[in-house]
């Protein structure tokens, strides 16, 4: 098992910058989750940790080894990928046995058939054995892959967006198969996703990667609760957080003409300057005599939940309300905000005044 | 596309198999022609209007394989009973076999033209295709720079008709010594046959996702062993197409082989026109010949036809 530090890592390809001075640490046996748009440089940094890219500046250590100069194979890192990754000529069982069979481990045959048994046992997927991978379904193909992966019990998982080419119900299916295996393993798992519920259900941190940086490192909690900026409030949480435009006055916000309690001691803070104030939608609540007034204009219906639009004028909010809420659409409402959960974000750079301060 | 099984769709069925039959004959008649002529009695080989119907005879192979003597006087019947049955088939036609000194019957030179065919053609292919494999490879995986101009140069030595350089290139291997040598074949074949090996080798190499070597890295091979374990198995089928180009033009080529070579590495194809002109003008022993020569290409391609349809489909089907 390992820990790995990315210190200061820059990317570029040809005059486009991928990563851009990223420094990242996963602690040994943490399930670490990269997550970002498409383009945000997720793949690149787990070649560069798998030795595939080389960093144009910057090191990576693995154990506290610096192994910019090690090749792929002896980094003894294992990769999983969204797709390709398996020999096609190849059966499942070849498949399985190939990293085993490389001349840097040299597995004896029968070490090999014992590790094979028991990684199919572990993924349930014995009688797949000898088929052809062109023969397996998507979920059959990634529970190969990661066969593939923890055979040869690696220091390191990296991967890249496993889950995000299967249909949903399978996705959720592999997701916490996926989990209970890192925890069985106690491995240090990277993993990539451009979707924010994996990331949320699964890592026990989340780095939020935009455009070659990381805006943020946190546990999921963290993350969800105290975002640094816009970006990360609205990268997280679906429906994504509100954000209201106001400004503090006295001991109460005021915006979309309205005056809006605010917590104890978070009134001083951001007095008299251009704001945002990030609301998620479970912290809006529906009241009669509530100070603002809207009416709904759409209904979601999610089983536990209702998700309705609110509109206030020309702007639109988001907020959960229990499955019997009784509700229909274009109805005049009124409602508040949770005053603690309340966010302050300045207006014109988009940063929580919490952690700007700190 | 849906299938459509309608009335019209049938009969168009039908008349394309039909266009495809009558595009085959036509294909195919120069080679029943000449393969008929390799039986026909010497006779037939030139009446007109051609014999369609006649006794097969292997005649004109039996002297395609030995030296022959027009008959002066009439055989000696003691000799002629005592000579076994292909002997008797030459002089029934009026010609004895040359023998030595030993009497043994003297064969004629197509033997050795055709393994000299077979050894410059292979060896050839060999060197293009691995070539060209391995050269395909690194435009298609490393970051080359001037890639795109050295592939438009690799391609623009084909640009001339190559005749142009026959006469060049005959003084230099004069000069080196090349001339009438297999290696010196061997070297033009493979010099004409690579960049085209290149140009086909890299598009069948940009189909294969360069996640299947990585994933090799990765499970702790080097580049070298996850290209000869992943890469090459995965292009067998470029390969095989690939070589069977390489193989035509490197076995059927004609001008510089009758220029370059004389004797010793003379091939096939010039040989086997010289053999007009010695005697009479036996065109059942050039059919002959020419059967026989057109057996490797044939069988080589019937061997590696799977692989080969699914090499010209490939772009159609992935794209
Ligand atoms: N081999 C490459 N050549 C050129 N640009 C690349 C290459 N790999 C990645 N990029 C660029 O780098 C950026 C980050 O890519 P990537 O790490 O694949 O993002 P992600 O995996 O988060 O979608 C993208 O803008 C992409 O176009
Ligand atoms: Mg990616």
């Amino acid at each position: 098992m390992a820990n790995i530090q990315l210190r200061n890592i820059t990317k570029t390809f040809g005059t486009h910058t991928a990563l851009k001075d990223l420094s990242l640490e996963v602690a040994d046996g943490e399930f670490f989750v990269l997550l970002g748009q498409t383009g945000a440089g997720k793949t690149t940094t787990l070649r560069v940790v798998a030795g595939l890219e080389k960093p144009d500046s910057g090191q990576v250590f693995i154990n506290g080894q610096d192994v910019n100069d090690w090749g792929a194979a002896e980094r003894d890192v294992a990769l999983v990928l969204q797709q390709y990754s398996l020999y096609p000529r190849y059966t499942v069982r070849e498949n399985l046995a190939f990293p085993l069979k490389s001349p840097i481990r040299k597995t004896p045959q029968a070490e090999i058939d014992a590790q094979i048994a028991r990684v199919a046992k572990t993924l349930r997927i014995e009688h797949l054995l000898d088929r052809k991978t062109d023969r397996l379904s998507g979920g059959e193909m990634q529970r190969v892959s990661i066969g593939r992966a923890i055979v040869r019990k690696p220091r390191l998982f990296l991967m890249d967006e496993p889950l995000s080419a299967l249909d949903a119900k399978l996705r959720e299916v592999l997701r916490t198969e996926l989990k209970s295996l890192q925890v069985n393993l106690g491995a240090t798992f990277l993993f990539v996703t451009h979707d924010q519920v994996e990331a949320m259900s699964m890592g026990d941190k989340i780095g939020v990667l935009t455009d070659g940086r990381l805006v943020q490192v946190g546990t999921p909690y963290e993350i969800y609760n105290s975002p640094v900026n816009t970006f990360v409030a609205r990268a997280v949480g679906s429906p994504p957080m509100n954000l209201i435009d106001g400004q503090v006055s006295g001991d109460a916000a005021s915006a979309i003409g309205a005056r809006l309690p605010l917590g104890a001691g978070k009134a001083g803070a951001g007095e008299g300057r251009p704001l945002l104030f990030g609301v998620r939608p479970e912290d809006l609540h529906l009241q009669s005599g509530a100070p603002v007034a809207a009416r709904v204009q759409d209904i979601e219906n999610h089983g536990v939940e209702k998700i309705i639009t609110l509109r206030v004028e020309d702007k639109f909010f988001h907020a959960t309300v229990p499955k019997q809420a009784n509700l229909e659409v274009n109805e005049d409402v009124r409602f508040t905000w949770d005053p603690e959960k309340v966010i302050f974000f300045d207006a014109s750079s988009g940063m929580n005044l919490a952690h700007s301060a700190a | 596309m849906a299938v459509v099984s309608t009335r019209a769709g049938r009969l168009g069925n039908r008349i394309a198999i039909a266009a495809v039959i009558v595009v085959t004959l036509i294909f195919l008649s120069p080679i029943y022609w000449i393969t008929s002529t390799a039986f026909k009695p010497l006779v037939l080989a030139t009446s007109v209007p051609p014999t369609v119907v006649f006794e097969p005879s292997i005649t004109p192979f039996v002297k395609l394989f030995t030296k022959r003597a027009q008959l002066t006087t009439p055989v000696d019947p003691a000799v002629y009973e005592a000579a076994p049955w292909w002997e008797k088939l030459v002089l029934d036609g009026g010609e004895r076999l040359s023998r030595d000194g030993r009497g043994e019957v003297v064969f004629s030179a197509y033997p050795d033209r055709f393994a000299n065919s077979l050894i410059i053609a292979v060896t050839s292919t060999l060197l293009a295709v691995s070539l060209g494999t391995i050269t395909a490879y690194g435009f298609s995986r490393f970051r080359v720079k001037g890639e795109a101009d050295l592939l438009f140069f690799i391609l623009s030595t084909r640009m001339l008709p190559p005749v142009v350089v026959a006469i060049p290139m005959f003084l230099m291997y004069r000069a080196v010594g090349l001339n009438d040598t297999h290696i010196g074949l061997i070297i033009l074949y493979t010099a004409f046959n690579v960049s085209f090996a290149v140009w086909l080798m890299k598009g069948f190499i940009d189909e294969i996702p360069k996640e299947y070597e990585e994933a090799a890295l990765v499970d702790g091979y080097t580049r070298m062993q996850a290209f000869f374990k992943i890469v090459l198995p995965e292009a067998a089928t470029g390969i095989a197409a690939t070589a069977v180009f390489c193989f035509i033009t490197a076995w059927n080529e004609y001008a510089f082989a009758l220029i370059l070579s004389n004797r010793r590495a003379q091939t096939a194809p010039p040989f086997i026109p010289s053999q007009v002109g010695t005697g009479l003008q036996d065109w059942t022993v050039i059919a002959a010949g020419t059967v026989l020569f057109l057996l490797p290409v044939a069988i080589f391609t019937f061997l590696l036809r799977n692989h080969l349809l699914r090499g010209m489909s490939f772009g159609a089907i992935r794209k």
